[in-house]
C-alpha cells in the first residue's frame, strides 16, 4: 500500500475548514516555544542574582574561584535534578533521590568495597554506587509500573527504607574514604575546571540529547502527556516507566560518587532534602509537574539559580534559615510567572 | 417573540487560527435553535464564548436587550446560560444530587442540607420525566443517557433560560433520543431556549425551530426554517458545495482473498461472550449494536487493550498474545479509539509527533530520531488526507474533531497496518469531512487492509461494511452480508432480538 493510493481524498474539492495560517505566524509560534524564549525569564533571574551578588559581596563573589565553587556545589544536585526531570516529564515523581544518594555513598565506602578499590581500581567504588542507585530505581519503577503503587507512595517508602538501610550498613558512622586515587581523580581539575563540573556538564548534555533527540525522550513525553494514548499507540508504557526510575536512580548513583569525592566520606546523612531541591529546580526550570512537558536546559538554570542564591546569602553571612525563606519565595514567584507566560502564549 | 440572546459580529482569534470571524446569532425564548456547521466552523468556540469560557476579541452580546460582558463561566451562569457539553462535566464520584447542586448546594450557616438537596434533585428529575434516577447514586455508575439527564437537571437547578446542548444525542440510543426530545419540548414549553448542536440532520428536522449555519467561523445563514429548508440547501451552505451524502461504491471481495483477522470465541465476563468472526484482506466488517452492547469492548479486546478471559485472536494465522497492545501493533493491527482526545492523541504535541508515535523505529537509528524525516513523512500524509490547517508543527489540540481523526488515521497509515479497528470513526465529524473519511476507509480496504468498524449509526455500518455482526447484550445475534439486511432489521435485532 502506498500513501498516495491509500490516502487520496475523495474527488470533491475539500472546503476550507479553518483559516489557513500564513507561514509567518507559524514561525513566530515556533520561536515562542524555542529554548531562548522559554528560558529568557530564567536567564534574567540568574543575571539579577549575580548583580545582587556583585553589589553586596563584589570582592568575593565575582572571582573565578567563587564561580567554580558555585559550579562545584551545583554539580551534585544538578545531576540528581537531571534524573528528576525525566521522571517528572514522564508523569511521575521521585521522593527517594536523597535517600538513594545516601545509600549509594555508604555502600560504595564500606571497608570491603574500599579494600577492593585500593587493591584493584577505584572504578569498583563507582560501579558499586551506580549499581546501588540503579537497583533502588528499579525497585521504585517495578512497584510503580507493575505493582500499580502511586509514585508518591512508592518513592516515599523508598525514601524511608533506603536511608534506614544506609544507617544499618554504616552503623550511623561517617565512613572516611581512604582510597586516595579516587579522591585525587574526582577531586581534581581538567583544563582548570573541576572534574565534578565536567561530570555535571556531561550528564546534562547527555540528558538533553536523550530527552530531545531520541525515541526514549519522545516516549517519555508521550507517557507523561497521555499514558493511555501512549499505551494504545503501542508504546510499552510500563517498561518505559521502569526505565525512567532506573535512570533517576542511576543519576543518584553518579551524584553519590560526586558527593563522596567532595566530602571524602560516605554517610547515611548525605543527600538530606535533595528531593525537595531537585523537584524545586525542575519545576522552576519549566518542567510541568503533571508530566508531558520537560526541559533539561530549564533544570540546569533552576539548579544554578538556587546554588547562586545560597552562595550570595552565605557570602553575606545570612543564615541558612533566611536562605530557605528566599528559596520558597523564588519557587512561588517562578511558578506564578511561568503560568502567566504560558497562559499568554496559548491565548494570544 | 423577542430575542432572548443577540450575538453580533463575534470575533475570536487563537494563535495562528481565526476561529470566529464575525458570527451573528439570535435566539428567541422558547425555541430550539439549531447550530449547523462543519468541524472547525467555529461552533465549539462560539459556545465557549457564550458560556463565558472564552472572551471574544470583538463583537457584542446582549441578553433581553441588555448588553452584557460574559467574562467568566460564573457570569454566564448568573445570566441564566447553561451548557451541556459533548464530554460531560460531571464528578463521577459524587452523587446525582451533589452533582446537580455542585457549586450552589442548599446550605445553612455553611452546613450543607443534604435532605433538601436530595428532595429538590428528585423534584427536578421528575420534572424531566426521569424520576427513576436515584438521587443518592454516584453519577459514575449511571449510563451515558442518565448522566446527560443529570447535566440537564443541573442546568435547570440554576434556573437557566438558555441551555446549550453540544451533540447531546451522540452518546444516546434511538429510544433515549426520543426521550431527550420529550425533555427538550418540556423545557421550551416553559419558555427556556435551547441551542441545539448536532450533525444529524434528521434530528434537527424533528426538534428544531430555526437554524443558523456557520462556515469558516462566520454566520452564512440564520433564521432558516428547520423543517422546510431542503437538506441540499443546508449542506450547500455548510460546505459551499452541493454534494449528495453518499457512501462510496462497494467492491467485490474475492472469496480467495486471504483471511487476515480471525476472532474466535472471545469472552470477557460481564461484557461479551462467544464472539467470533473473520475478516479477509480488503474486507470491512461492521459491528452494530446499542451503546453498552459490547461493541467497543470487543474491539479493544481484539487490540489487546483489554485481556480476553477466553478465546483467541489470530492475525495471518498467528495467535496474538492476549492483553498485549504491543503484540497487536507489531502484528500490524491499529486502533482508532472511540475517545480520540483521551485515548489516542497527545494533545499538546505537534501533529507530526502524533503521527509518528507508533512508527518511531522507522525514523530512528541507534535510538536517535531523524526529525526531518519524521516531518516529511507526516507532511506527506497530512497533505494526502487534507488535514487542516496544513502544517505538521501545530499542537493537535488546535485541530477540529475531523482533522484530529485524520491525524489518528495517518498514524496507522504510516505503519501500513494490515488490520484497522475503527471505533466510531465519524463521531463529532461533520458531513463534509465524513464523506472524506468514508472514502478514506474504502480506499484502505481496496488496498487490502482488513477493517473492523464500530458505529452507533446503523446507516454507516450498512453503508460501509461488507459484512455485519449485530451485537446485543454482549452476544452476536446476527452475522451476514450487509446487502442482505436493512436498517429496520438491524434495529429490530439490536432492540428486540427477534428473528430477521
Amino acid at each position: 500500500m502506498t500513501v498516495e493510493d491509500g490516502a487520496r481524498p475523495p474527488e470533491q474539492t475539500a472546503s476550507t475548514q479553518a483559516t489557513v495560517t500564513p507561514p509567518a505566524a507559524q514561525r513566530s509560534t515556533g520561536l515562542m516555544h524555542s529554548g531562548v524564549g522559554r528560558n529568557l525569564g530564567l536567564v534574567v533571574a540568574l543575571v539579577l542574582l549575580c548583580i545582587v551578588g556583585v553589589i553586596t559581596a563584589g570582592h568575593t563573589f565575582a572571582t573565578g574561584a567563587n564561580v567554580l565553587t558555585i559550579l562545584r556545589l551545583a554539580a551534585v544536585i544538578g545531576v540528581v535534578s537531571i534524573g528528576m526531570t525525566f521522571v517528572i516529564t514522564g508523569g511521575g515523581i521521585d521522593l527517594s533521590v536523597g535517600a538513594m544518594v545516601a545509600l549509594a555513598s555508604v555502600w560504595a565506602t564500606t571497608l570491603a568495597t574500599q579494600q577492593l578499590a585500593s587493591d584493584l581500581h577505584w572504578i569498583f567504588m563507582v560501579t558499586t554506587a551506580l549499581v546501588v542507585g540503579a537497583a533502588c530505581g528499579l525497585v521504585n519503577g517495578l512497584l510503580i509500573a507493575y505493582g500499580k503503587v502511586v509514585p508518591f507512595i512508592a518513592t516515599l517508602a523508598m525514601l524511608a527504607a533506603a536511608r534506614g538501610l544506609a544507617e544499618i550498613i554504616s552503623d550511623r558512622k561517617t565512613q572516611i574514604i581512604t582510597v586516595n586515587s579516587f579522591v585525587d581523580f574526582f577531586g581534581g581539575s581538567l583544563l582548570g575546571v573541576p572534574v565534578l563540573v565536567w561530570i555535571f556538564l556531561l550528564v546534562a548534555a547527555a540528558g538533553w540529547v536523550l530527552l530531545n533527540r531520541t525515541t526514549f525522550g519522545r516516549r517519555t513525553f508521550a507517557v507523561g502527556g497521555n499514558s493511555e494514548a501512549a499505551r494504545l499507540a503501542g508504546i510499552k508504557v510500563q517498561r518505559h516507566t521502569v526505565a525512567l526510575y532506573v535512570l533517576a536512580g542511576l543519576c543518584c548513583g553518579i551524584a553519590a560518587v560526586m558527593l563522596m569525592a567532595r566530602t571524602t566520606t560516605g554517610s547515611s546523612t548525605h543527600g538530606q532534602l535533595y528531593e525537595l531541591d531537585a523537584i524545586a529546580a525542575v519545576v522552576i526550570g519549566g518542567t510541568l509537574l503533571s508530566g508531558g512537558r520537560g526541559t533539561i536546559v530549564g533544570t540546569v538554570f533552576g539548579v544554578l539559580i538556587f546554588t547562586t542564591l545560597n552562595n550570595v546569602f552565605t557570602l553575606n553571612n545570612l543564615s541558612i534559615s533566611a536562605q530557605s525563606v528566599a528559596k520558597g519565595a523564588i519557587i512561588v514567584i517562578a511558578v506564578l510567572l511561568q503560568q502567566r507566560l504560558a497562559a499568554r502564549a496559548t491565548s494570544q | 417573540m423577542n430575542d432572548l440572546l443577540m450575538m453580533t459580529g463575534i470575533v475570536k482569534e487563537f494563535p495562528g487560527v481565526r476561529a470566529l470571524d464575525g458570527v451573528d446569532l439570535d435566539v428567541r425564548a422558547g425555541e430550539v435553535h439549531c447550530l449547523l456547521g462543519q468541524n472547525g466552523a467555529g461552533k465549539s468556540t462560539l459556545i465557549r464564548v457564550l458560556t463565558g469560557a472564552h472572551q471574544p476579541d470583538a463583537g457584542a452580546i446582549s441578553i433581553n436587550g441588555e448588553q452584557v460582558q460574559l467574562n467568566s463561566p460564573t457570569a454566564a451562569i448568573q445570566r441564566g446560560i447553561a451548557a451541556i457539553y459533548q464530554e460531560l462535566d460531571l464528578v463521577p464520584e459524587l452523587s446525582v444530587a451533589e452533582n446537580i447542586f455542585l457549586g450552589h448546594e442548599p446550605s445553612r450557616f455553611g452546613f450543607s442540607r443534604r435532605h433538601e438537596a436530595t428532595a429538590r434533585a428528585r423534584e427536578i428529575l421528575q420534572g424531566l420525566g426521569h424520576g427513576e434516577i436515584p438521587a443518592h447514586r454516584s453519577v459514575g455508575s449511571l449510563p451515558a443517557a442518565g448522566q446527560q439527564v443529570v447535566s440537564m437537571a443541573r442546568a435547570l437547578s440554576r434556573e437557566a433560560h438558555l441551555i446549550v446542548m453540544d451533540e447531546p444525542s451522540a452518546v444516546l440510543d434511538p429510544e433515549e433520543v426520543a426521550n431527550l426530545f420529550r425533555v427538550i419540548r418540556g423545557l421550551t414549553a416553559r419558555g427556556v431556549a435551547v441551542v441545539y448542536i448536532s450533525h444529524r440532520l434528521e434530528e434537527i428536522r424533528q426538534i428544531g425551530d430555526r437554524v443558523t449555519v456557520l462556515k469558516d467561523g462566520a454566520t452564512v445563514a440564520t433564521g432558516l426554517d428547520a423543517r422546510a429548508t431542503p437538506t441540499k440547501e443546508l449542506i450547500r451552505l455548510m460546505t459551499g458545495r452541493s454534494i449528495e451524502y453518499v457512501f462510496p461504491p462497494r467492491r467485490e471481495i474475492l472469496s480467495t482473498a486471504p483471511v487476515v483477522l480471525e476472532v474466535e470465541d472471545l469472552t470477557r465476563p460481564g461484557e461479551f461472550a462467544g464472539i467470533g468472526f473473520t475478516v479477509r484482506a480488503g474486507e470491512i466488517v461492521g459491528l452494530a449494536g446499542l451503546v453498552g452492547s459490547g461493541r467497543s469492548e470487543v474491539l479493544e479486546t481484539v487490540y489487546g487493550a483489554r485481556r480476553a478471559a477466553t478465546g483467541s485472536v489470530r492475525v495471518d494465522g498467528v495467535p496474538l498474545r492476549p492483553g498485549r497492545v504491543q503484540a497487536a501493533v507489531k502484528a500490524g493491527v491499529g486502533l482508532a479509539p472511540e475517545e480520540r482526545k483521551s485515548q489516542a492523541l497527545l494533545l499538546d504535541e505537534a501533529v507530526f509527533k502524533n503521527i509518528t508515535v507508533s512508527s518511531m523505529g522507522r525514523f530512528a537509528s541507534g535510538g536517535f530520531l531523524n526529525g526531518r524525516a519524521e516531518r516529511e513523512a507526516a507532511a506527506q500524509l497530512t497533505t494526502a488526507l487534507d488535514v487542516r490547517p496544513a502544517g505538521v508543527e501545530y499542537p493537535v489540540r488546535n485541530l477540529s474533531g475531523g482533522n484530529q481523526q485524520k491525524v489518528v488515521l495517518a498514524r496507522w497509515l504510516l505503519r501500513e497496518c494490515r488490520v484497522l479497528l475503527l471505533d466510531e470513526p465519524t463521531r463529532g465529524v461533520d458531513v463534509g469531512a465524513r464523506s472524506e473519511i468514508y472514502a478514506l476507509i474504502r480506499n484502505l480496504s481496496a488496498n487490502g487492509v482488513a477493517i473492523v468498524l464500530v458505529s452507533s449509526e446503523v446507516e454507516e455500518v450498512l453503508g460501509l461494511a461488507d459484512r455485519v455482526v449485530v451485537l446485543r447484550e454482549g452476544r452476536a445475534v446476527h452475522i451476514g452480508p450487509a446487502q442482505d439486511i436493512d436498517e429496520h432489521q438491524v434495529l429490530d435485532l439490536v432492540m428486540e432480538g427477534s428473528a430477521v
